[in-house]
């Protein structure tokens, strides 16, 4: 048994080594100390935890064993989990996390005399209303995660749902929620909570099912976000620095990512959570569209113009991760290094489905992270560059969203692939992309189609190299 | 006048976010994946509340309707922390340079 002074400096404490954790990430050489100090964070708070219980009876037992059994199964996630999966294991630990905080707030309301709130029925009135944030914010990040897992997992459609009168229900589903924590303040009845949860659950799940699939960046970041401000209401409830300084560091981390995220598709947060993007946009692609000459090669001539390159420039994009085309495209870039040609990959912000996505699938494939350049580093490069290898990339490559105040992408910051001498371009067929819209890039006068699979154009490619 | 210790959780709360919204802005973004799954795992230090929880029973009745949600919270917890916390090490440990890749 520790006094509460005591184990409160220790919270603190942890606290502070999650903060390190997140600050060793500002570089990849720092970043594998920054997960150990995390993980001595985590190891001081749950310790602390027991201490100051100062409980050792059955029920430490039984702590212990369910601590051990979702270890186990994490650990086992965590080794199995394919790099390219890691958008739906990221949105499923978020479900978790919420769900965790559901439970908390729930045994809490049952049984406030264990956290000395009060007594049920006669619960203190700030610890119920961050109780009733925490729980409501906690059911929301669980069902919009659940549904988040599903649309990436391909288990439920990743087009957008939409109905009449979707965002009228929303707002009044919100209000409601406002209105129900105020009763539950002043009544304290348990029928209210429950009712709270259950709409809380429901308005999560309505939240997300009218984001697009392609939206899932944007998505995966807000609901990081609040499961952060779920952890943070439970941390008032509780009076725990760690949980409080932890709940706003993750708040404030996917907040920042949701906003690096909208700004790479240069769209509104707003117009993102309201959805429907992408669903609208096929009538005017295809009344515009005419049959435009466009050169196709194969990848003898695809080897041809690499090889008499001095600079090569890759743009992967989600597409290469879905032909597992990474290890191909990774042996590819080691014949041409082999012929002193250099090399360098352009990492748009959205192009994978979560955000530095790409950069994971690339590291895994043993690519070097300093050949790895993000937009604005190496945009300025292609004037300079021989030829541009742009791999299941399509949308975040085309020159419209610089020319035509018109099209739904104007204004998104896109890769010059244009300014390169030559392009390859590797694509099944000519259909747009995301965006619905035609990639003027494809019928360019440099410009070389190579219609086929990533994964299997890159090794033929490599072949003949 | 004696101050409510609300207030310093509060002052806590919003100068970690401003802590948060700095050190988030100097993480690369190359690490922006590991960063997520790094996130869920401290998130998951709720597992603090769940232990309460878990422990609230009493010897003779381990299992009352408040511990239940306890132990559930732990075990949903716990699969965050380890998951969280390997998922992110073996992704960092997939980040090398350029001169080490040559050594190997």
């Amino acid at each position: 048994m520790i006094s509460a002074n005591l184990s409160a400096i220790f919270y603190l404490v942890s606290g502070v080594l999650f903060i390190l954790a997140l600050r060793g990430l500002s570089s990849p050489e720092t970043s594998r100390q920054g997960n150990l100090f995390g993980i001595l964070g985590m190891i001081i708070a749950i310790t602390v935890t027991f201490l100051s219980t100062g409980n050792f009876s059955t029920g430490f037992k039984f702590v212990l064993i369910f601590i051990l059994a979702g270890g186990s199964i994490g650990a086992f996630i965590a080794y199995k989990i394919p790099m390219t999966a890691m958008p739906e294991l990221v949105a499923g630990f978020h479900s978790l996390v919420g769900l965790a905080a559901v439970f908390v707030a729930v045994s809490a309301f049952l049984n406030p005399e264990a956290f000395n709130l009060g007594t049920p029925g006669n619960i203190k009135l700030g610890s119920l209303i961050e109780m009733s944030i925490g729980a409501a914010v906690g059911a929301i990040t669980f069902s919009g995660s659940v549904i988040a897992f599903l649309k990436l997992q391909g288990i439920m459609s990743g087009s957008p749902i939409t109905f009449k009168g979707q965002h009228p229900l929303n707002a009044i589903i919100l209000i409601s929620i406002v209105v129900l924590i105020y009763l539950l303040c002043s009544t304290q009845s348990s029928n209210l909570f429950w009712i709270l949860l259950a709409v809380s659950f429901l308005i999560g799940f309505l939240l997300i099912i009218p984001i697009g699939g392609a939206d899932m960046p944007v998505v995966i970041s807000m609901l990081n976000s609040y499961s952060g401000w779920a952890a943070a209401g439970i941390g008032f409830t509780l009076e725990n620095t760690a949980l409080i300084i932890t709940g706003a560091l993750v708040g404030s981390s996917g907040a920042i990512l949701s906003y690096i995220m909208c700004k790479g598709m240069n769209r509104s947060f707003f117009n993102v959570i309201l959805g429907g993007f992408g669903a609208t946009e096929d009538a005017s692609s295809s009344s515009t569209k005419e049959q435009r000459p466009v050169k196709s090669g194969n990848a003898d001539d695809a080897a041809f113009l690499m090889k008499n390159a001095s600079s090569v420039i890759i743009v992967p994009g989600y597409g290469m991760a879905v032909a597992q085309a990474q290890h191909a495209l990774r042996e590819m870039v080691d014949t041409l290094k082999k012929n002193d040609i250099k090399v360098s990959y352009a990492i748009h912000p959205v192009a994978g489905r979560m955000p530095g996505h790409m950069n994971v699938l690339l590291a895994e494939a043993n690519v070097p992270y300093d050949e790895v350049f993000e937009l604005e580093e190496i945009n300025n490069d292609f004037a300079n560059a021989d030829v541009a290898f742009v791999i299941g990339a399509n949308d975040v490559t085309n020159p419209v969203a610089k020319t035509d105040p018109q099209s739904p992408i104007f204004g998104m910051p896109v890769l010059d692939v244009e300014k390169c001498k030559s392009v390859l371009f590797v694509k099944r067929s000519l259909s747009p992309g995301y965006a619905g819209i035609d990639n003027d890039l494809f019928y360019k006068e440099n410009t070389l189609m190579l219609f086929a699979d990533a994964k299997k154009m890159t090794e033929d490619i490599t072949k003949n190299l | 006048m004696e101050i409510d210790p609300l207030i310093f959780r509060l002052s806590i709360f919003i100068l970690s976010i401003f802590v948060g919204y700095y050190v988030v802005w100097s993480v690369t973004p190359s690490l922006h994946t590991p960063l997520m799954s790094v996130t869920n795992a401290i998130s998951s230090v709720i597992i603090v509340g769940a232990i309460i929880a878990g422990l609230s029973g009493n010897s003779d009745n381990v299992f009352n309707s408040s511990s239940i949600f306890g132990f559930l919270a732990i075990a949903l917890a716990a699969i965050n922390i380890f998951g969280g916390f390997l998922v992110t090490q073996r992704m960092l440990a997939m980040y090398k340079k350029k001169k080490k890749d040559k050594q190997k």
